[in-house]
Order: C-alpha cells, then sequence, then structure tokens
C-alpha cells in the first residue's frame, strides 16, 4: 500500500517531459499535423493564436458537449420561472388584478423566457471555465510567449523514462513535418 | 482558396499576425495621448454635473424635475428608452451577425459590445433615480419579505426588470468569454511585472490550447444563438411598457416590432458616431475601413426605413380605427404645440438616412459621421414625442398641461454622457479595442494579401 503511493506520486503529470515546436503559419500547421498523425505520432496539444479550423479532425478532439448543460440548464430556468410565477399567483398570494385569471399563461411568459435565457447562458460559461480549468488567478504553463501572438505551437508529452532514441525520433518527426524550433522542455 | 473579385478587403494593408496584435494593442501601450486627456475631462465634467442633478433629485425628491401631474413620464423614460436603444447594436452585432456569419462585424464587435454594457448601465440608472427613494430600488425584485408580498408579475415594468438585468448579465458574460483570448495575449506581451500580473489574473490562465478554443467556439456560438432573441425581446417588453397601456398614442401593436428596429436603427448610428471617432484616433483605419461603415449603412438604411414604415402606418391606423381620441393624439403629435419635435424626429429618422441609398453619401466618412449625429437626435425625439405628446393632453381638457424639463433633468442625462464617455475611454485604455482573435482568424480569407495574389 505504502509502496504504491510512493509510485503514484512520481508519476504526478507534471513531470511530464514535452517536445515544443512552433508553425508560423496555420495551413502549414495543419500540412505538418497531417503528417505527424500520418507517421502515427500523438500530439498533446496545438496552441494558437486563434481558432484554427479543421484542428478538432486532426488532434482528435471530440465534439464539445457544453450545448447540453446549455439545454439543461435552459429548460432548469424555465421551469423555476414558470413554476414560481405559478404558485406565487395562485397559491400563495392570489392577487386579483381587475378580474384577470390568476393563472395567467401569456404574461408569465416575458420573465420565463429571460431566466431561461439566463440561466442557460451563465452555465455554460461557468462549465466552459471549469472544464478548460480556467479562473481568475490561474497560473498557466507558458511554453512560448509567442503563441498567443503569431506562433502555433505543437507540444508532444515525452515520458520521463522515455529514451535518447525515441525523444530523438520524434524530434525528427517533427522537423520532417516542417516545424521549427524544436526543443525539449522539462 | 477562392477569393471573390468583387469583395475588397476587410482587413487592409498587407499585414501579418504579429502586425495585427501590434496595431491594435498600441492604444493600450504608452502614456494617453493629449486627446484622451482632453475628453476624459469633459467626460468628467458631465459626470460632475450628473452627480449633482442626483444629489438634487435624491435630496429633494422628483418635484424637482419637471414632470407634473399630467406628464408623469417625461426625460426619465425617453432616456431609458434611449440609451437601451443604443445598446442594442452591440448584440446585434456580436450575436445577429455571427449568426449571419459576417465577417465584418469582427472589426467592430469588441467595441460595440462594450459600448453595449455602458449604455445599458447608463439606462438602468433612469428607472433607479425615477423612483424617487432610491434605497428602496430592491423593492423591483421579488425576495422573501416580512410583508409577504411578491411583485406583480403582471406587470410589464417588471418584465422590464428582469429582462434588462438579464440583458446586462449575458451581455457582460458574452463579451468577457470572448476578451478572455485577447486578454492572455495583452498578458504575454506585457512588459512590467504589475502589468503581467493583472492580465494573467484576468486571462484567467489562458493558454490557447486546441481544446480550449473548440469550447470556446462552441460556447460563443450558443452564447450568440441566446443573446440574439434576448436582445429582440428587450426592446419588446420596453415597448410594452407603453403599448399595454390605455393612453392614446401608446396603445399599439406594433409597437415591438417598431421598437425594435428603431432601437438597433439608434444603436448603429451611435456605433458609427463613436467608430468614426476612434478609429482615427487610435490608428484603426486599416481594421474598421470604408467597407464596414458602408455596411453598417446599410443597416441604417433598413432599420430606418422600417422606423419609417412604422410612424406612418400609426398615423393611418390613428385615422382608420375611427377612435376620437387616437386620431386627436395624433393630430395633436404632428400639428399641436410639440409639433416642433415631432418634424425633428421625421426629418431626422426618415429623411435622413434615405440619403444612404447614394454610395457616394454611404462611403463619405464625414457625411456618414454627420447622419449618424442626425439619427441619435432623431432617435431621442421620437421617445420624447411619444412620451410627452401621448401624455399631455389626455382625456380631461382641464388637466392639459405642458412640460418642460428642469436644470436638474438635464444634468441628470449629460451626467449619462458623462459616464457613458468616461467609461469608454477608460475601456480603450484597459483593454484591447478589437478582438485580435477573431480578426485574426479571418485575415487569411479576407485580408489584402490573398485578396492581391489570388490562389495559394
Amino acid at each position: 500500500m505504502y509502496l504504491n503511493l510512493q509510485e503514484k506520486k512520481q508519476k504526478l503529470p507534471d513531470m511530464n517531459k514535452y517536445i515544443t515546436a512552433y508553425y508560423m503559419d496555420e495551413e502549414d500547421l495543419m500540412k505538418g499535423l497531417r503528417q505527424m498523425k500520418a507517421k502515427g505520432l500523438k500530439v498533446s496539444d496545438v496552441l494558437t493564436p486563434f481558432p484554427v479550423h479543421g484542428i478538432d479532425k486532426v488532434l482528435e478532439i471530440p465534439r464539445s458537449r457544453l450545448t447540453r448543460v446549455g439545454f439543461i440548464a435552459g429548460a432548469v430556468g424555465a421551469a423555476v420561472a414558470f413554476g414560481f410565477q405559478a404558485w406565487v399567483f395562485t397559491i400563495d398570494y392570489p392577487l386579483n388584478f381587475g378580474g384577470k385569471p390568476f393563472f395567467s399563461v401569456p404574461s408569465f411568459i416575458p420573465v420565463t423566457f429571460e431566466l431561461t435565457v439566463l440561466f442557460a447562458a451563465f452555465a455554460m460559461v461557468i462549465a466552459l471555465l471549469i472544464t478548460n480549468k480556467l479562473s481568475p488567478g490561474t497560473k498557466p504553463l507558458i511554453h512560448d510567449e509567442r503563441c498567443t501572438d503569431d506562433r502555433f505551437l505543437v507540444l508532444v508529452k515525452v515520458d520521463d523514462d522515455s529514451s535518447d532514441e525515441s525523444i530523438s525520433q520524434i524530434k525528427l518527426t517533427l522537423a520532417e513535418a516542417g516545424a521549427e524550433g524544436i526543443l525539449l522542455k522539462a | 482558396m477562392y477569393t471573390s473579385p468583387l469583395r475588397e478587403p476587410l482587413i487592409r494593408g498587407n499585414k501579418n499576425y504579429k502586425q495585427v496584435t501590434d496595431d491594435i494593442l498600441a492604444p493600450m501601450a504608452g502614456t494617453p495621448s493629449k486627446y484622451w486627456y482632453i475628453g476624459i475631462s469633459i467626460a468628467g465634467l458631465g459626470l460632475l454635473f450628473g452627480a449633482w442633478s442626483t444629489y438634487i433629485t435624491v435630496f429633494y425628491g422628483i418635484g424637482e424635475w419637471g414632470t407634473n401631474k399630467t406628464v408623469g413620464w417625461a426625460w426619465d423614460i425617453t432616456n431609458f428608452v434611449w440609451w437601451v436603444g443604443i445598446g442594442h447594436a452591440g448584440t446585434f452585432i456580436s450575436a445577429i451577425l455571427l449568426l449571419f456569419r459576417q465577417k465584418w462585424r469582427t472589426s467592430i464587435n469588441r467595441s460595440a459590445e462594450a459600448m453595449t454594457l455602458i449604455a445599458v448601465m447608463c439606462a438602468g440608472f433612469f428607472p433607479l433615480i425615477h423612483m424617487g427613494r432610491l434605497l428602496l430600488g430592491f423593492f423591483i425584485f421579488p425576495y422573501p419579505n416580512t410583508r409577504l408580498l411578491w411583485v406583480n408579475f403582471n406587470s410589464p415594468l417588471l418584465w422590464d426588470v428582469f429582462a434588462i438585468s438579464t440583458y446586462f448579465l449575458v451581455s457582460l458574460i458574452f463579451w468577457y468569454v470572448g476578451l478572455i483570448p485577447d486578454l492572455g495575449t495583452v498578458r504575454d506581451r506585457a512588459k512590467t511585472k504589475i502589468r503581467k500580473a493583472i492580465y494573467g489574473f484576468l486571462s484567467f490562465g489562458w493558454t490557447g490550447s486546441a481544446r480550449h478554443w473548440s469550447r470556446h467556439e462552441t460556447v460563443s456560438l450558443i452564447l450568440a444563438g441566446l443573446a440574439a432573441p434576448l436582445v429582440l425581446s428587450v426592446h419588446t417588453i420596453v415597448s410594452f411598457d407603453f403599448a399595454t397601456s390605455v393612453i392614446p398614442g401608446w396603445h399599439t401593436t406594433i409597437f415591438p416590432p417598431y421598437f425594435v428596429s428603431g432601437a438597433v436603427f439608434s444603436g448603429f448610428a451611435m456605433v458609427l458616431t463613436l467608430m468614426i471617432i476612434s478609429r482615427k484616433a487610435l490608428n484603426l483605419e486599416d481594421y474598421i475601413t470604408v467597407n464596414h461603415i458602408e455596411s453598417m449603412n446599410k443597416i441604417i438604411i433598413l432599420t430606418g426605413s422600417i422606423v419609417g414604415i412604422a410612424y406612418l402606418t400609426e398615423f393611418f391606423m390613428a385615422w382608420y380605427s375611427g377612435v376620437e381620441f387616437e386620431t386627436y393624439a395624433f393630430f395633436n403629435r404632428a400639428f399641436g404645440p410639440y409639433a416642433w419635435a415631432y418634424w425633428i424626429m421625421m426629418t431626422c429618422n426618415v429623411i435622413t438616412p434615405q440619403l444612404f441609398w447614394f454610395k457616394k453619401i454611404r462611403r463619405s466618412v464625414l457625411l456618414t459621421f454627420i447622419i449618424s449625429i442626425f439619427v441619435n437626435i432623431g432617435m431621442w425625439f421620437e421617445r420624447f414625442v411619444i412620451v410627452v405628446t401621448s401624455l399631455h393632453r389626455d382625456y380631461l381638457p382641464s388637466s392639459w398641461t405642458m412640460y418642460r424639463p428642469t436644470i436638474v433633468e438635464v444634468g441628470l442625462y449629460v451626467g449619462t454622457f458623462g459616464l457613458f464617455f468616461t467609461l469608454f475611454l477608460l475601456f480603450i485604455r484597459v483593454f484591447p479595442v478589437i478582438a485580435i482573435a477573431e480578426v485574426k482568424s479571418v485575415l487569411k480569407s479576407s485580408g489584402e494579401k490573398t485578396k492581391t495574389t489570388g490562389h495559394e
């Protein structure tokens, strides 16, 4: 048991090394990524200054499920808003406004709509921040300060125990795919 | 890559990605120019005038205003509707034009959305202050209280509370989600430690990972899908404040679409007024080009014409309904004591935007600037005409009266201008005025380089 824990500690994800390489143009990047994929090189991530279309397919990023969060939260918002208004005006405190019906569906719609949008929007943004691990004060590992400017950075994770041979093999594949500035980072 | 021979490039001047970053972040660097200081000083004076007027209103009550028993609503609601309307352009640009895949919106959406947020703040100030007892402002929200009372969910004024608060909050997060990647750019280029720390905090640890972008894009698209009906609902609900009443001149079913198009109309005019100044002042003429101005002018023609038709329809219906009071309300608008306001409205909103049918005028920066100001004035008078002329001569001739604003009301209006320009001037110093990442993503397909070299 004790030994097991020790082993786990040594395999923290941060202990991984990275090989980084960059492109200066998104079309070269896409070509390069396709070549790497054909050669069986597993690219762990690509850092880009703007969303590059088609990159999801090459990196095999699954379609985001955040839309479902939005739908569910929107439905909850609608139910909460409509239910609350109906409860207030039929059960908790029915008020007579000029003889109009207590359960007046049309006049509950505006608030219901607004809260649907509010719940869905906030839930999606909060879910986005959680799944992306973004929050105020997060200190990210910045590999290259120019990848929010004009560089497209390819990251390849390397295990601690991988041999020099396999590392140089990865470097070679990256170079063949036209990437520049290939570096091994601990 | 296919390039259309007819369309001019959206971004001029053979830019590469680095230049885009440099150009857009340039206004944030160094010390502000002389003009910035002059601008913020004038805005600050306006803000002071507003603060004094707020003090008078809160301390002595709304008896300091020119409103009276007959004209119970006047400048407060006029200004509220006007500012909310101005806000609509930002959401229209960032949400509806995103859904329609209009690439030109990338150069203007950031600042237009900032304008939305500030305009909604200015708008929200008026309903708050018109309550007279500011401290009890929270009564408008349904919260459990010892009086065991809830708010009236059947009232359009309550719907307004929900519509405006939702609109502000959703616009805020939509704007900020778009800002996060650009704040990452600012962080990575920051020279000083403090700047790096502040923008590091604000950028939430953005790295630009492809996985993050994928989710970011999904969320942006859905938020746009949510914001598009939201923006239409907001002014619809604002129009319900009038339309659900029984005042002749207010009680019309065309109000919702008429108000929404009026809002987009005035909002685009305000965006143009601001953009024409800031593109020059911030050297962003390669990003906000004459094409952008022309595209916005086309939307002004469309919405302006809808507004024009609405005016005529209203007039026709007033006569056609055969209702004496309705007919009189409209006759009184055009030929009564407030006829001058009505004709200012008609000239500014119906005639001036029609000048944009001429390509020369549409593409002239100076004329667009002048016409945009006319539209701003016209749309303010539209709300004034609707509110005041419908009220000042009601059913009982013995209560007929006139309304004129007091200096306190003028001060409140000027104060919101002060707030608007102060916050806008701070915004251009603190945040990137153009969505950097979005401009970069359309640079290849719509930049001048691709347009001139053609196939790659």
